[in-house]
Order: structure tokens, then C-alpha cells, then sequence
């Protein structure tokens, strides 16, 4: 038992070399950043196109009551 | 109608975040813009099991999301293919990306599964909590958070090979799907 321990843990090591597995996470982290950086590049630069003219007239044309309401009362 | 005008300034406020979203979703502008006409007629529709004091733009989102899951997905394929469409009908692209970097990144987001790419706005780009994403896609908040993760994974590896590519055969190919637009 106290045996199998060493040998575990260095097949452990073997299996993920702490050196590439710490570029590797740096460089995932890079790309991460990136991905928030270019997702909100995207999504803001069509939120400041802000509201196209038909998505106001058609609030307004709705927001009127129509001919039978108006006959109705 | 007579619509309460603060509510109608809301829904008035919140169009600019519905586009950013249903465009982001769907990578096609018309159909975007036709599912924010939808939402925004359901809503008025609906307008009464609105309460009043919550958040309007989650109910909003909602609405879109759930329009966009079952009208839009059927036509998910077609959506796809139309790779370019969508910087030529966007007025501007953002500024701080290279045009390429911007349609790779497109690119790249189109290919995540349905789930994985809502969670992925709402959390990232809309400024949603993982609360508040995981009431919009009616899931637990432990979902969106796997799918948020899953998400960013898949994206980083589509968004490494292509970097490693920039200059490779694949630029051609690239350039041919930039110039078809249809």
C-alpha cells in the first residue's frame, strides 16, 4: 500500500507535464479574454444602432386606440 | 390600444438589447428584426401578466427566446448558410476587430449549439446574471453555468484552429464564403 503511492503519483506526473499543462491554461485564458472582448465588441455595436424606425412606429401605430374603441365609446 | 406609457417606454428601451440578442442568436439581421417585431406584438399582446416592478427586459428576452427557439430553430440550417450576410447588413462592425477576426468570430459562435450560444449572451453580452439567464431559458442556474463554460471551451478551440490557419489554404476558403451571400 505505502508502495503504490509513489508510483501513482509519478505516473500522475508523467501523464500531465506541469509545464505544458500551465502554457496551456495560460493560453486558454488568452483566447477566454478575448472571447468576452470580441462577444461584447459585437452585441454593443448593434445595441448603438439603437432603435430602427420601424420598431417605433409600429409601438405607435399599436399604441393608438383603434376606429371601433373610438365608436364604441 | 392604450398602452401605459411608461411600460411603452421600456419596451421602447429594451429594443436596441432585443436586436443585439435575437441578431447575435439567429446571425441573420431581417430574421432578427422580424423576431423582434414578433416579440414586441406578443408582448403588447401579453402586456397584462406583465408585473409591474420586475425586470421588463428579462420578460422581453423572454418572449424572444422562447419565439426564437420554436419558430427560428426549424429553419436552423438555413440560418447558417447565409455566412456573410450579416457584416453587409450590420451599418457598422465593431471598430476594435479586424473585419476576418470579426467573421471568424461569427463564424465561431454559429456553430455552438442553441443552448450553449443564449446562455452564452445573456451571460456574456446581455449583462444577465446566471439567475436571471437561467429564468429567461427556464433551466437551473447550474445548467447555464455548464453551458456558459461548454460554450466558451468549444468557442476557444474553433477560434485556436483558425488562428493557426490565418494564413494557410484555409484563407481561401474564406474568402470565397465572405463573397457568397446567399
Amino acid at each position: 500500500m505505502t508502495e503504490k503511492k509513489p508510483d501513482k503519483s509519478h505516473v500522475t506526473q508523467m501523464h500531465t507535464a506541469p509545464s505544458a499543462e500551465k502554457a496551456h491554461t495560460g493560453l486558454n485564458r488568452e483566447i477566454q479574454v478575448k472571447i468576452g472582448q470580441q462577444l461584447r465588441a459585437m452585441y454593443d455595436g448593434i445595441v448603438q444602432e439603437g432603435v430602427p424606425d420601424r420598431f417605433a412606429e409600429l409601438l405607435s401605430k399599436l399604441d393608438k386606440p383603434s376606429e371601433d374603441e373610438g365608436k364604441a365609446e | 390600444m392604450k398602452l401605459d406609457p411608461a411600460l411603452r417606454d421600456q419596451i421602447l428601451s429594451a429594443v436596441p438589447s432585443l436586436r443585439a440578442f435575437a441578431i447575435s442568436l439567429s446571425g441573420n439581421v431581417d430574421r432578427a428584426d422580424d423576431l423582434v417585431q414578433e416579440t414586441m406584438l406578443r408582448a403588447l399582446a401579453n402586456i397584462h401578466s406583465f408585473q409591474p416592478g420586475t425586470n421588463m427586459n428579462a420578460w422581453l428576452f423572454t418572449i424572444l427566446r422562447n419565439l426564437f427557439r420554436s419558430e427560428y430553430r426549424k429553419r436552423k440550417r438555413e440560418v447558417e448558410d447565409t455566412d456573410g450576410t450579416y457584416a453587409e447588413q450590420l451599418k457598422s462592425h465593431p471598430e476594435q476587430l479586424g473585419r476576418i477576426e470579426f467573421e471568424e468570430f461569427r463564424h465561431a459562435l454559429a456553430q455552438l449549439p442553441d443552448e450553449q450560444r443564449e446562455a452564452l449572451i445573456l451571460v456574456g453580452a446581455s449583462g444577465f446574471s446566471y439567475e436571471e439567464a437561467a429564468t429567461i431559458c427556464g433551466c437551473a442556474v447550474g445548467t447555464i453555468k455548464s453551458r456558459v463554460n461548454r460554450a466558451r471551451n468549444r468557442l476557444a478551440r474553433l477560434l485556436a484552429v483558425d488562428n493557426v490557419d490565418e494564413f494557410g489554404p484555409d484563407t481561401a476558403t474564406r474568402a470565397v464564403l465572405a463573397g457568397n451571400d446567399r
